[in-house]
């Protein structure tokens, strides 16, 4: 196993020496390297770890094939012939170390160095591609000793002349602190070390910490003398509890094992004896008590082992302390680290509430993009239309519709965004005209049969794309994320429903604002009585805002259809959500719209993040959440003033 | 002035009753325990099944037709009731069966060692060895009643006093139901809730304590405590709508503020009509989960108390007689055509198949229903019988219409 384990760290090591091995092929003869061989072979072959590091140094020295010898005798590739010459080995071929010519038909020993000698040769490795003239291959050094290094790389990193290259050298200062706080045997350096990079939130640093952390949970009478003690532990309080102490103390041989229930019953089973056990009949066993007088009877006779009562478990908790203690025997390597983490742990807090809000941001998007046509027409109408999440639904279908005609995802989006629109604009024109506009003023009713119109188009929907999921890909462009850092990070394709949804908010304010079909919607709104003595034409202006909203849903399909799956029922998992954005917000205002939304997107993420793994939670509590901001605000966050408000 | 009994002075009354009477009489005569086995026993349950729907019905035209509130979340009180009598069913049984097997054990069990194994039975699905909080009452029978009438009125009492003290009317109010019904769905969901996760309980139809009867006698037996149920309830509704109690809620539902300023209490009558059907329909609820055997979350997510509403819509509101005529037409046409049954038509070049296009008749029908026929099926009997028809919220901004 331990064997396994130094293999495996050694792997990268392997790795480097192999790419250095395929890069020189350079086949010169090294009169230099074949003068070091010749003096000290007896060395080579039978290395100390104490005294090889002046030979290595030596073997170095003389260039590339030096390094290539170094690297072979490393992995166990070297081989010594009877006459004195060093043969690298791979495979079946063979080339000689000093002078560069492949070699057949010779039979050489191989050396096998042992781990201590290993490591001095890696560290000499190191040293010399880190000093290596070409920056990719200190590069390339600095990647495999980061990846995983050793006290060997430490030295030689520390030997290693100053780096010229600016980002080099930041990389390499800093991959030297984490060697330091990992492997230096000196207290003060490595504790400067983790003091200098304290505050860092990159996995690295946080992996460097982590083992000079990690504690092991003891037992004892005494407070260990030379132990690093985290902490003392109190049995029952916060998260260590009185079974675990029992546990532990078993474990550490400081008490007997305590009997299961199980493993009483089982013991008693097996002493049946005329319908008793230990004296007690066998009926009055359904009563604890009663085992345990049975139990003591059975231990008295010597029948069964004995087993911790309760009492002693208890005296033995009394007379126990529990300690957790760091498996880093330097108090103040520890308290530094700890430290350094606490300080990670604010900043990387920090960080996940951007992330939190990015997340957030893009819901709220979405809740927005999907609410925005339901607030028009229910400011306008007072009717809510429980269609709209079918006519999202219907967005989503036509996009994949589009998608299957045209091969090009990106032309496909752009045909598909107009297309959507269109379709649902059309949708809801007919949907008022046909139904609506006949159930004037009286809302609960428009409520039901618009929830008639939803059950027919999503079994319809069932009907003609089946019950399996549509898949809507989105264009390569929209693929993957943008990376911040280790923490923040948003897929592209929520940037695309932002950009999306703040082009709705400018585009509607434009309509609503700029525009004579804005304004007698406006007026509407306001006054239906008034607007209509001035000659606007109420039902037109319905239909049209009708069919607007529906249309924006449409758009809302799409957007959704590209990360969420296309399904007859896509409408209804954001049809609730958009009720509560529209009340929450308040009705016949965009900005209301918008706070709803975002209040709305926020909630439910920060909710979530309290629990990442129960969605259902979190969407409980917020909808909870909503029910009891409505006692406050009943008319949501903009409430809606002026005559249309007390209807 | 002396008046009349108030049965007296509602024929329909007499004549549902009767209805019903002659109905459950009937089937019991056709049923395979009591009589000659035309019906067989699952029918016999989906009649049963039918009764305690048209209960809740008559429970949702209390809210709706009488006092003007559309609630979607009725169905989430019919399910709390089913929920709480199913714990005791299904704890009780466990009990005797977990009990049975650790009698083969040399050792009696002690209590905690019984309760251990039962809730390892119950929660063994959910991951779960312990019995939750909420279960602590589940050994009791007479408890899990109480908490069946309980639990639902409580929480209409607490949303229905949140909701009507902040004055939330109409759509919003109806938003609000549903979104209370979907949080408690989507509670009852999760594992860790208490209640199985989506599993739901199960195993319902056997009723412990009654292990010598068949499901033929069981499904009668239920069948009468259904109707009973209906007719007691029936005959409640109808005594609080026609006196003048049943006058001040439904001149809420006409004209809300007016009677506020007449003097009247109107969150105070609201809260008792919301909270007493609330209670109407658990008891409903507890009746129906028996027969259908199983319970989970997805029968109180809000599609099903819509349904509700559209079968009270269709039946006819402000009619109690027309809530049950809704009730049962419509569930008993929808399972005869989404059970597969239905003769199919056949057009030229396409087959239509009433399980795939049920569902579009029913939503269009609904719609042809609220435009051109808003009294449902009770409305013809009104024409039939001359009633003038009940006045419903007049229109208060005509003058829009242009």
């Amino acid at each position: 196993m331990m064997a396994f384990r130094a293999s495996l760290r050694l792997f990268p090591a392997l790795l480097l020496a192999l790419s250095l091995l395929a890069l020189p092929q350079i086949s010169a003869a090294n009169p230099a390297l074949e003068a070091v061989i010749a003096d000290n072979l007896d060395q080579i072959e039978k290395p100390s770890r104490r005294t090889v590091e002046p030979l290595i140094a030596e073997i170095a020295a003389t260039g590339p094939e030096g390094l290539a010898l170094l690297s072979a005798w490393a992995s166990r590739n070297l081989g010594m012939t009877d006459d004195g010459r060093l043969l690298i080995v791979d495979g079946d071929s063979a080339t000689d170390a000093a002078t560069g010519a492949a070699v057949t038909g010779a039979d050489p020993k191989m050396l096998r160095p042992n781990s201590g000698v290993r490591g001095v040769i890696e560290g000499a490795l190191v040293a010399g591609e880190i000093s290596s003239p070409d920056p990719a291959r200190r590069a390339a050094a600095l990647s495999s000793i980061a990846r995983d290094g050793t006290s060997a790389h430490l030295d030689a990193l520390r030997a290693a002349p100053a780096e010229e290259d600016p980002a080099l050298a930041a990389r390499r200062d800093r991959v030297e602190k984490l060697l330091t706080i990992r492997f230096d045997t000196d207290t003060a350096a490595r504790v400067a070390a983790i003091e200098e990079m304290a505050g860092d939130v990159s996995l690295d640093f946080r992996a460097a910490l982590n083992p000079l952390l990690a504690t092991s949970r003891i037992a004892a009478t005494e407070e260990p003398a030379n132990a690093n003690i985290a902490r003392e532990l109190s049995v029952g309080g916060g998260d260590f509890s009185e079974e675990a102490a029992i546990a532990l103390m078993t474990s550490e041989g400081l008490l007997q094992p305590k009997l299961s229930s199980a493993d009483q019953r089982n013991a008693l089973a097996a002493n049946i004896v005329d319908g008793h056990v230990g004296g007690v009949p066998v009926g009055q066993l359904n009563d604890p008590a009663a085992r345990d007088r049975a139990y003591e009877a059975l231990e008295a006779a010597g029948t069964v082992p004995p087993a911790a009562t309760e009492a002693e478990a208890g005296a033995a908790l009394e007379a126990t302390r529990f300690f957790d203690t760091y498996a880093e025997p330097d108090k103040a390597v520890t308290d530094a680290a700890r430290a350094a983490q606490m300080r990670a742990e604010v900043r990387l807090t920090a960080m996940k509430g951007v992330d939190l809000g990015l997340d957030a941001l893009s819901l709220a998007s979405i809740y927005f993009l999907a609410a925005i046509g339901l607030a028009i027409t229910f400011g306008v109408m007072r009717v809510i239309n429980m269609a709209h999440g079918e006519f999202i639904m219907m967005g989503a279908y036509t996009a994949y519709v589009v998608q299957t005609m045209i091969a090009n995802r990106t032309l496909s989006l752009i045909v598909a965004l107009p297309l959507a629109f269109v379709v649902t604009f059309g949708a809801g024109v007919l949907l008022y005209r046909l139904v609506i506009r006949h159930l004037a003023n009286r809302p609960l009713e428009t409520l039901l049969a618009t929830f008639g119109v939803s059950i027919a188009l999503q079994q319809l929907a069932k009907n003609i794309f089946g019950t399996q999921a549509r898949p809507l890909t989105a264009p390569a462009w929209l693929e993957g994320a943008i990376t911040f850092n280790d923490v923040i990070s948003i897929s592209s394709i929520r940037v695309a429903i932002f950009v999306l949804a703040l082009l709705f908010l400018g585009l509607f304010l434009f309509i609503m604002k700029r525009t004579r079909v804005g304004l007698e919607v406006r007026a509407v709104t306001q006054n239906p009585g008034m607007a209509s003595s001035m000659g606007i034409n109420p039902d037109r202006i319905a239909m049209l805002t009708f069919g607007l909203g529906s249309g924006i849903a449409g758009i809302a399909g799409v957007a959704i259809g590209l990360f969420a799956q296309v399904t007859s029922e896509l409408g209804q998992q954001y049809i609730v959500q958009s009720f509560m954005t529209v009340v929450v917000g308040g009705v016949g205002n965009i900005w209301g719209t918008l706070a709803g939304a975002g209040l709305i997107g926020v909630l439910s993420k920060v909710i979530e993040s309290f629990n990442p793994s129960n969605t259902l939670a979190a969407q409980t509590f917020m909808i909870l959440f909503i029910v009891i901001f409505i006692q406050f605000r009943p008319r949501g966050i903009i409430p809606q003033r002026g005559r249309a408000a007390e209807a | 002035m002396t008046r009349q009994p108030f049965i007296l002075r509602n024929p329909s009354i007499l004549i549902v009753l009767a209805v019903l009477a002659a109905f459950t009489v009937a089937v019991t005569l056709m049923s395979a325990a009591y009589g000659n086995g035309a019906i067989p026993t699952s029918m016999v349950k989906v009649l049963g099944k039918t009764l305690c729907l048209a209960l809740a019905a008559v429970a949702m035209d209390l809210v709706w037709g009488y006092l003007g509130i559309l609630s979607l979340g009725q169905m989430a009180f019919f399910a709390l009731g089913g929920y709480m009598v199913g714990q005791w069913l299904m704890y009780a049984r466990t009990e005797t069966i977990v009990a049975a097997s650790l009698a083969q054990n040399p050792i009696p069990a002690t209590p905690l060692e019984l309760q251990e194994a039962v809730a390892n039975q119950i929660f063994g699905v959910v991951g779960s060895s312990d019995l939750p909080l909420v279960w602590t009452f589940a050994h009791s029978l007479t408890l899990q009643l109480i908490l069946v009438v309980a639990v639902p009125g409580i929480l209409a009492l607490v949303f229905g006093w949140l909701a009507f003290r902040s004055r939330v009317n109409g759509v919003y109010l109806s938003i609000l139901t549903q979104a209370m019904t979907l949080a408690l769905a989507l509670w009852l969901f999760q594992n860790d809730s208490g209640f199985r996760g989506n599993n739901g309980l199960s195993g319902l139809q056997n009723i412990p304590g009654l292990e010598g009867r068949d499901q033929a006698t069981l499904s009668v037996w239920f069948l009468w405590a259904s109707a009973a149920a209906l007719a007691v309830f029936y005959v409640l509704a109808a005594w609080l709508v026609s006196g003048k109690f049943g006058s001040v809620i439904r001149a809420i539902r006409d004209d809300e503020t007016r009677v506020r300023f007449l003097g009247y209490p109107v969150e105070g009558f609201k809260l008792v009509v919301f909270t007493l059907a609330a209670m109407i329909t658990a008891i409903a609820g507890a009746l129906y989960y028996p027969q259908a055997g199983i319970i989970n979350p997805a029968e109180l997510m809000p599609i099903a108390s819509i349904y509700l509403a559209v079968w009270v819509a269709i039946g006819g509101r402000g009619r109690l007689y027309g809530a049950i005529i809704g009730a049962v037409v419509v569930s008993l046409l929808s399972s005869w055509f989404t059970g597969g049954r239905a003769p199919d038509i056949r057009l030229p070049g396409y087959v239509v198949h009433w399980v795939d296009w049920w569902q579009v008749a029913l939503g269009l029908s609904f719609v042809l229903v609220t435009l051109f026929a808003p009294k449902g099926i009770a409305g013809i009997f009104d024409r039939l019988s001359g009633l003038r028809a009940p006045r419903r919220a007049a229109p208060r901004k005509q003058e829009v219409k242009a």
